[in-house]
């Protein structure tokens, strides 16, 4: 029997009641849309983020994370280090560089470098992923792809030594003219404009990759667009591509190397650029492998992870605009800038990131001598902080320009958190010290580069990557021809000694070269160094033999290993 | 019904393409374009990608093709993703963001009803303090905030117990949909909770509710159907644009939980001036937005005959 409620608290205890009701329903009407949604995902995608953990003994496989998704693995067009990364795990060209950074053996067993001919000689047992052999004809189409005008790839410039190979790229010559021919299916002939010293090392970049024409064209202008749309010559081949989600390479039973390989599977399971994300999985055993901010060193250390640092290659500074008309043309002024600032400062005090060093110089501390490592053999010449000395030079640089007081100095920046603190470091020494007042331009990427290549700047926070490991890939950034000198920067000499650095065969001579190049760009402050990137990583203890490195894949697994837990201390 | 139906129709899409056209000309306004890369490339190269994409034609002959393949429901391929068309990326990125959108809506909407309700019945009592002081920090604190400290939380319950409880980050199963989903559904259920409060408090004191309970109605069918079914139509009205806007704004709840929604490739291409990609996820989401909203205002006279549209 129903007792009529007639107080508000039995009212209230009604509705209640309702609400326990409505909360009951409200679960399992979620729960059930849930599983409905996961269904229904499940329809049109085919695999999900496998919850594995970031060691897999039994079935020798890792998970590790990559930082966005691979924006293009069509090797002819790709340009990023992401990309990259995951091409260097997949592909194979005919050298790669090997643990200590010298180039080896790739698809081709061996090679001769003479003059202006170059030859390879493929493996036998260079196969792809589909069990068909690699021959000298897939070299020639990835290569005549590459320069194809239509086709636009922005790395097409990195065949140019090769003859004719500029010419059919601006579509004044035809593509078949290029300088490079299969002698028979192993056998590959290329003819270069000039000897050049450093070929071999172009030779590993990933824009020489092979492609099969047959699959190529099979792929309906989608390839590398997915896992399935590529033919793979490396160590591992790509079994499963969730675009940014997750990528599953296993290893390529056809690759000729396939005994060195250890690793049976590799799940890059997380795809995410945020640090703390990354540390989390870290921290839940999901990855083998995390990159450190500053903050988290300390509990890192604390726990005892295992660290490492490398450097990523690249280099940052300030460059400066040339254009005439531009105060930053006055070489008292550039100075007065370099005096006033402390690149160790900014390192250590502002961006605090641990792996950066000061940039002393534009080539960066891992790059090869002749011997030693370059730096060690031309020593990069010393700046110093010194306020009053940058005062002096200021007020030389007034008298010069016949002003008084100095107009803003507009300092060009990406809008990176890097670039951000980077940049207010420089407005406010160069205010305290010099009284100078400088105006920050932050831009998005692609319009600070806009700005760039349109002079519109007196100061602009840039920076550049190695494209192979041989000094010249940083020398002739400042050479008058280069249209990545966006400063517009024009000397005679350092045009010079580039020319020799880039036409010499001798080693010692173009090291020389180099070495000049180094003081000239200091002696004429063309820029201001402001760090050189690197990184501190936590490592699984049980996976070994990780190689970090500048060029190529930033991280390779290719060659890790997984040591059972026991042997681990 | 249908003739209003169709009228709101009519303006919706006059809406897109006011969108569509004003995305396309502020995109090309910006310093910049989306073929120039690091390295600097020559005017040989240039030239060419700008043919590939149709770039060195006069800017109204490029607005006229695209709006032509807009029409045949072509985007276009991604300027940074050059072999990937921007249908495929949101066809294969949209139903993510839809499905964690749908169900932070759900928790959103079933949870702001049934706090506001208990607040309101228990009003300057002692759930009501607690829940009102959770919803103010579920307004305030923003979803970044909410999405670092779940995700800190649930390393540490992993840990804790020594298995994967709930995971951390990731997409693909349920488990993964629950944390991130009531992450991005926090402020709006803290919303939805003030309002329903408010909107119920309105209607206990009103003459219908005294009627009802006069006429000796029982407490269920008092509560039901005349306090919560009226009580709920303001937060009807902002479910729209909060489906909305939860759907499109996931982006840092997918960066934090690596979920590969459309939202990171909405910010992604403006970043990196892929027009393409803007126009495509901006025109698409737009569409959804429009959609929403007309949805929203149907459903309305749907549950309150009172606005029923003749």
């Amino acid at each position: 029997m129903q007792e009529p409620i007639s107080t508000e608290e039995g009212f209230t205890r009604s509705a209640v009641k309702q609400l326990g009701v409505f909360s009951v329903l409200a679960v399992l009407v979620i729960v059930a849309v849930m599983y409905t949604l996961n269904f229904l995902a499940g329809i049109t995608s085919s695999d999900a983020t496998s919850a594995v953990s970031a060691v897999d003994f039994e079935n020798n496989e890792i998970s590790v994370f990559l930082r966005q998704d691979p924006p293009q693995l069509d090797s002819t067009r790709s340009t990023d280090v992401v990309s990259g990364t995951v091409l260097g795990h997949v592909m194979e060209g005919l050298l790669r560089y090997d643990e200590n950074f010298e180039i080896t053996a790739g698809l081709a067993e061996r090679w001769e470098i003479e003059g202006t001919k170059a030859t390879f000689w493929l493996r036998e047992d260079a196969r792809w992923s589909n069990g068909e052999a690699i021959t000298a004809q897939d070299f020639v189409f990835a290569w005549r792809t590459t320069l194809d005008p239509a086709v636009g790839s922005q790395y097409a410039f990195i065949f140019y030594p090769i003859k004719n190979a500029e010419a059919a790229n601006t579509g004044d010559m035809p593509l078949d003219s290029v300088g490079v021919r299969a002698l028979d299916d192993r056998t590959l002939e290329v003819e270069l404009e000039q000897p050049i010293a450093y070929f071999d090392k172009l030779v590993a970049f990933s824009t020489y990759f092979p492609i099969s024409e047959e699959f190529y064209n099979s792929t309906n202008g989608r390839y590398g667009a997915e896992a399935e749309s590529l033919l793979y010559s490396g160590p591992f081949k790509m079994t499963s591509w969730v675009h940014g989600a997750s990528i599953r390479f296993e290893k390529n039973p056809y690759y000729w190397d396939a005994d060195n390989i250890h690793l049976d599977a590799i799940n890059i399971a997380y795809i995410t650029e945020d640090t703390n994300t990354l540390l989390n999985l870290y921290k839940d055993n999901r990855i083998a492998l995390v990159d450190l901010t500053a903050e988290m060193l300390e509990g890192a250390m604390q726990q005892r992870w295992h660290l490492d640092r490398f450097m990523d290659g690249s280099v940052f500074y300030i460059e400066f605009n040339h254009r005439p008309g531009r105060l930053s043309t006055n070489l008292n002024l550039r100075k007065a800038l370099r005096y006033a600032q402390d690149d160790g400062e900014l390192v250590d005090r502002v961006i605090k990131l641990p792996g950066y060093l000061p940039a002393k110089s534009v080539f960066p501390i891992w790059l090869r001598g002749v011997e030693d490592t370059f730096r060690e053999e031309y020593p990069a010449p010393e700046s110093e902080y010194n306020v009053a000395l940058a005062r002096e030079y200021l007020e030389k640089a007034k008298q010069e320009l016949g002003i008084t007081e100095f107009p803003p100095i507009v300092l060009l920046a990406d809008t990176s958190p890097v670039a951000t603190i980077s940049s207010q470091y420089y407005q406010e020494v160069f205010k305290k010290n010099l009284g100078l007042d400088i105006v920050i331009d932050p831009q998005i990427f692609r319009q600070r580069l806009a700005k760039m290549a349109s002079g519109d700047f007196d100061l602009v926070l840039s920076g550049w990557g190695p494209d192979y490991n041989d000094p010249l890939t940083f020398a002739d950034l400042f050479a008058s021809w280069n249209l990545n000198n966006r400063g517009h920067f024009d000397n005679a000499e350092l045009d010079a000694q580039v020319r020799i650095a880039q036409n010499s065969m001798d080693q010692k001579v173009r090291m020389d070269a180099f070495g000049k190049i180094q003081d000239i760009l200091f002696d004429e402050v063309v820029f201001i160094g402001n760090y050189e990137r690197g990184r501190v990583y936590a490592t699984n203890p049980q996976v070994k033999g990780i190689l970090r490195r500048a060029i190529g894949a930033e991280t390779d697994f290719t060659r890790a290993y997984i040591v059972p837990e026991t042997t681990v201390p | 019904m249908w003739q209003y139906t169709l009228k709101r129709l009519l303006q919706g899409v006059i809406t897109v393409w006011f969108i569509a056209t004003a995305t396309f000309l502020a995109m090309h306004s910006v310093p910049g374009d989306p073929i120039s890369g690091e390295r600097a490339a020559t005017e040989a190269i240039r030239a060419n990608l700008a043919a590939r994409y149709g770039l060195d034609k006069p800017l109204g002959e490029q607005y006229v093709i695209y709006i032509g393949n807009f029409l045949k429901g072509d985007f276009g391929i991604s300027f940074t993703q050059q072999n990937r068309q921007v249908n495929d990326i949101i066809r294969e990125h949209f139903p993510v963001s839809a499905t964690l959108g749908i169900l932070a809506v759900l928790f959103a909407a079933l949870g702001g009803v049934l706090w506001g309700a208990l607040t309101a019945i228990y009003r300057n009592r002692l759930p009501d303090t607690v829940i009102m002081f959770l919803v103010i920090l579920g307004i305030s604190v923003p979803s970044f905030v909410f999405a670092a400290l779940g995700q800190l939380a649930l390393v540490n319950i992993n840990n804790f117990f020594g298995v994967s409880i709930l995971p951390v980050a990731g997409w693909g199963t349920v488990s993964h949909m629950i944390v991130p989903a009531l992450v991005l559904g926090m402020g709006t259920m803290a919303y939805l909770t003030r309002l329903m409060r408010s909107s119920m408090l309105e209607i206990i004191h009103s003459d219908y509710v005294r009627t009802a309970k006069a006429k000796g109605l029982p407490a269920e069918r008092v509560f039901l159907k005349h306090q919560l079914r009226n009580a709920i139509l303001p937060v009807v009205t902002v479910l729209g644009p909060a489906i909305a806007a939860i759907t499109t704004g996931g982006f840092v709840v997918e960066l934090v939980f690596a979920i590969p929604g459309l939202g990171r490739y909405f910010v992604q291409a403006v970043q990196q001036l892929d027009y393409t990609v803007i126009m495509g996820t901006t025109v698409f989401y737009g569409s959804f937005l429009v959609f929403m909203v007309i949805l929203v205002d149907l459903l309305y006279g749907w549950i309150d005959p009172r606005v029923r549209v003749q």
